[in-house]
């Protein structure tokens, strides 16, 4: 039994911005089931940890329960992690958001901690546009549990155990189009070289960032009947554009034909860079990418990719404009400014 | 690139590195997992099978296969593989009911070994159990060559060298020992069917044309003869200021058995660098530890000698410089000359091949420094029923060297003898088996443990230098031969790879922990060694290359500093990775030992 990883690692590893190998991004070992697409996704967030140089400890990752909700002990060791009651995970990074805004957010979420009991969380994070990427393994079954379908289970497509799903799935990507999500995107765990530059691109963006990405449970859900395999995503893959994300400050080396390209500026100077895009669709418009969608349901494809993004995003912070310095650094003088400052605001109201 | 082969016997053999390198290609991991399982028998029948020596090589190999060690490429220092063998030497049980007996009736075919070293006892050792009638002829009064004239006892005691010397005579060996074969020309002449001359390299390097060399008859000694002439107990006695020349092994033996013969002073002096030195480095240390003083960069001027009497060496100051293909100069620095007193010089500065006793005109041809010409496969010289090993085949190298070709050669002979072309070569014996056992459990310890490498106890300077047969290395004991065993990263436990079965989940990928593992578009090997999961950088290293996989991409593995921890297979959900045992070994002339039981 080898539930220790190695502590040998490539000694010519090589590292990132801030000296930082990829090891260093590193967790415990997983304790999923072998081949379950949740660790290629905790390994494509090592992977963008590492191409961004973010240093570990400014990250903090959030969980609630489910196979998806235990990945956070399989990556980022050296960050602040808190795994909160199942679905109630939006509310606790709600809290962390705004009592420091200086850390990165990292959501982590399942099909049923977000698609069921965390629903009513899961929309209203949307809709404030909370500063954080919100990553959800979507498997479409409920793992933990041996494999009933969940509400993300497309309808007609049969469990394991035979079971056929009666009742339409509920799609996380269009229900955030719908509220008004401000970056929406949807990948596949079996295509890190899509799925990490959207990881990336969704870490940089200032609010709510939804990656919903399709993750095969290899041990419940990857029969030829089910639509949430490995055979049959890799079978039905549609992309809107392959996806460059070029973090600022960074050259821009690759040049694409014109008309078959876009580049959309972030609000810290990187660039995500969109290439052999999908005919009428404009990754800033969300209208063409609720189209999109749509037409991709009918024709029974997966699509994935940057399907929206709002360069102009407010987030929470912005929205509610505020403080900017982290609760926890503010002094006593800074929240008892004293018996003069507090006349003046009663006055104000006066 | 294209998809690896790996049903080519070659290609997981040189996966470990260890046994790769092993000129007799040891199966070393096997045995080390023998140790850790304290199974030293089979451990012990293991290497005798393949090295003929184990106790005498555990001692004293020159151990190619430690720099080779997969360990060193991920941590500092590699498995004390050698030491290991001792191991399985010291702790052995009963070993030669385990041997195969020279049968009773014999084939009808007589053979002589001319030398009674490493090479020729090897091909007694495989000859022996097919029946033939074996002569073996050496001048010593003992069997063992080199190892018993040129190594002092307290690397190697006497004990433990009789006792596989003499596993090998105990096979129906007829030895002459006392014996000095002075011409082939008579032996040839005799009935022997095929002849095999494992005459070592016996002549010391002299100095011949250094000023005053000659001017004493005392006092000046050639380095491997003195060595015979301590271990044969003619002399007892050495001067006590004591000047080594030379920077090899041989230099090395030579001081630590000076400072045992009663030397006050003894100091070793090379021309060259150190870094240019020949000797091991344990050797180096080992003298260092005792006390010899080891200078550099001098070579000797003359001899300095008044009435007939050694006062000392001159020795010239240089520096080396080197040109672009690394070739050496030694460049006098312009310093003044240096005088060194001494009572007694010991010149070790290398050894030749020496045949004298072979007439020029027997069809045996000579080439280049006065060598035989020899087959480098088969070990036939020019005149078909005469074969060379060891040494005295293509110049000195070490023991093991000459046990790999001792194997050669008696395939040879038994082709030869048999009246079969001897180019008719058996491949070599090998088998893989999946090591899996259940969902997380494999036959073979799979944890990589942390250790760094256990050092060998030594005995007490004061008490090793009042001895000269006192062995100073005492060995491991048996925890922790088992803590060092375990350090080995089990290279034999193949990671074998089944495209058919992939469904290109990654996890293998994301899970290896030295990030051999890479699915990506195929492409030329220079360009692919830049974009995998780590820059592979070792050439000597393949790449393990799978069929195209349904996406279009292929697997690659690197396999320089792949751990064998078995991770791929377990995160593997359909098996396409197993962890495979794969057993090589060269074949033999005749079955040794039934290794059925491993």
């Amino acid at each position: 039994m080898t539930y220790i990883k190695p502590r040998f690692r490539h000694p010519e590893l090589p590292r990132n911005k801030i000296g930082y190998a990829k090891a260093d991004y590193e967790g415990a070992i997983s304790t999923l089931c072998a081949g379950c697409g949740h660790d290629s996704i905790s390994a494509g967030i090592v992977q963008a940890c590492y191409e961004l140089s973010i240093e570990p400890h400014r990250l903090a990752k959030l969980s609630g329960i489910g196979c998806s909700s235990k990945t956070p002990t399989y990556f980022l060791s050296n960050s602040h992690g808190f795994n909160a009651v199942h679905g109630r995970m939006p509310s606790i990074a709600t809290g962390a958001c705004l009592a420091n805004r200086e850390l990165i957010y990292l959501g982590v979420s399942g099909d049923g901690d977000s698609a069921s009991i965390g629903m009513g969380q899961f929309v209203h994070a949307i809709r404030r546009n909370v500063n954080m990427v919100y990553i959800v393994m979507n498997n479409g079954c409920y793992g933990l549990t041996k494999g009933q379908h969940s509400a993300t289970a497309d309808a007609g497509a049969q469990s394991k155990t035979g079971s056929t799903n009666p009742f339409p799935s509920i799609d996380l990507v269009g229900l955030a189009l719908e509220l008004g999500a401000t970056f929406v995107g949807r990948s596949f765990s079996g295509d890190k070289k899509q799925l990490v530059p959207l990881i990336k691109a969704a870490m940089s963006h200032p609010g709510f960032a939804l990656l919903d990405v399709i993750s095969p449970c290899v041990t419940f859900n990857n029969q030829p009947q089910s639509t949430k395999s490995y055979d049959y995503v890799r079978a039905h893959l549609e992309a809107t554009a392959t996806i460059d994300f070029v973090p600022h400050r960074e050259e821009i080396t690759v040049s694409y034909q014109p008309g078959h390209s876009a580049s959309v500026e972030l609000h810290d100077g990187s660039v995500i860079q969109l290439h052999k895009l999908a005919p009428h669709w404009d990754p800033t418009d969300r209208n063409s990418a609720v189209t999109r969608l749509l037409e991709s349901k009918m024709k029974g494809e997966v699509l994935t990719g940057l399907l929206y993004i709002d360069p102009e995003s407010q987030g929470l912070h912005e929205l509610e404009q505020t403080v900017e310095q982290p609760l926890n650094t503010l002094k006593e003088e800074d929240l008892n400014p004293g018996a003069e400052v507090l006349e003046e605001i009663n006055n104000s109201f006066r | 690139m294209k998809p690896t082969n790996i049903k080519d016997p070659e290609y997981f053999h040189k996966v470990v590195d260890c046994q790769y390198a092993c000129p007799a290609h040891t199966p070393v991991p096997e045995y080390i997992r023998l140790i850790a399982a304290e199974r030293y028998t089979e451990a012990y029948m293991v290497n005798w099978e393949s090295n003929v020596f184990p106790g005498i090589l555990g001692r004293t190999c020159d151990r190619p296969c430690e720099p080779a060690c997969r360990r060193g490429r991920i941590e500092e220092e590699p498995v004390a593989i050698c030491r290991l063998k001792r191991v399985a030497a010291d702790n052995k049980g009963e070993v030669q009911r385990l041997m195969p007996a020279a049968p009773k009736q014999k084939n009808g075919k007589k053979i002589a070994l001319i030398g009674g070293g490493p090479a020729s006892l090897t091909v007694a050792r495989d000859l022996a159990p097919l029946g033939y009638e074996i002569h073996l002829y050496d001048d010593q009064k003992a069997g063992g060559g080199m190892m018993r004239s040129q190594i002092p006892a307290f690397r190697l005691p006497e004990s433990v060298l009789d006792e596989e010397v003499n596993y090998v005579l105990d096979m129906g060996v007829d030895a002459h020992f006392n014996t000095y074969v002075s011409s082939m020309k008579d032996l040839l002449e005799k009935d022997y069917d095929a002849i095999f001359v494992g005459t070592g390299a016996p002549r010391g390097g002299d100095l011949p044309k250094l000023p005053g060399r000659w001017d004493t008859k005392e006092n000046i000694h050639l380095g491997i003869e003195w060595l015979a002439s301590v271990a044969f107990g003619h002399t007892t006695r050495i001067g006590k200021k004591v000047l080594v020349l030379g920077g090899g092994n041989t230099a090395m033996d030579c001081c630590r058995t000076a400072l045992r013969l009663g030397a006050g002073q003894v100091t070793v002096v090379v021309r060259s660098p150190f870094r240019d030195m020949k000797a091991s480095p344990w050797e180096i240390e080992d003298a260092q530890r005792e006390g010899v003083t080891i200078l550099n960069n001098m070579p000797p001027k003359k001899f300095v000698v008044e009435n007939g009497k050694l006062k000392g060496v001159l020795f010239e100051k240089v520096a080396a410089i080197y040109d672009e293909k690394g070739k050496r100069t030694l460049i006098p620095t312009g310093e003044p000359d240096v005088f060194m007193e001494a009572d007694d010089v010991l010149v070790a500065i290398g050894q030749d091949n020496a045949f004298p006793w072979i007439e020029r005109d027997l069809g045996i041809k000579f080439g280049n420094w006065d060598l035989p010409v020899v087959d480098k496969t088969t070990f036939q010289s020019t005149l078909d029923r005469v074969f060379f090993g060891g040494d005295a085949a293509f110049g000195p190298k070490n023991i093991i060297t000459a046990v790999a070709h001792g194997h050669q050669a008696a395939i040879s002979i038994d082709l030869f003898c048999r009246g079969e072309s001897v180019y008719n070569r058996p491949a070599p014996m090998t088998n893989l088996v999946s090591q899996k056992m259940g969902i997380h459990e494999w036959a073979y310890d799979s944890l990589v443990v942390n250790d760094a490498r256990y050092l060998v106890p030594h005995v007490e300077k004061q008490l090793a230098l009042q001895d000269r047969t006192l062995e100073v290395e005492l060995g491991f004991d048996q925890p922790t031969g088992f803590k060092e065993a375990q350090r080995c990263l089990n290279c034999d436990i193949q990671t074998v790879f089944n495209t058919s079965r992939c469904i290109e989940c990654d996890a293998c990928m994301d899970i290896c922990p030295t990030s051999c593992i890479t699915f990506t578009l195929n492409g030329e090997e220079d360009e692919l060694r830049q974009r995998l999961s780590a820059p592979a950088h070792n050439t000597s290293q393949d790449l393990y290359v799978s069929e195209g996989l349904p996406t279009g991409r292929v697997m690659i593995k690197d396999e320089d500093v792949c751990l064998h921890c078995g991770l791929c297979a377990e995160r593997c959900p359909t098996a396409a990775w197993d962890m495979q045992k794969y057993l090589y070994q060269v074949t033999k002339a005749a079955p040794i030992w039934n290794n059925s039981m491993l």
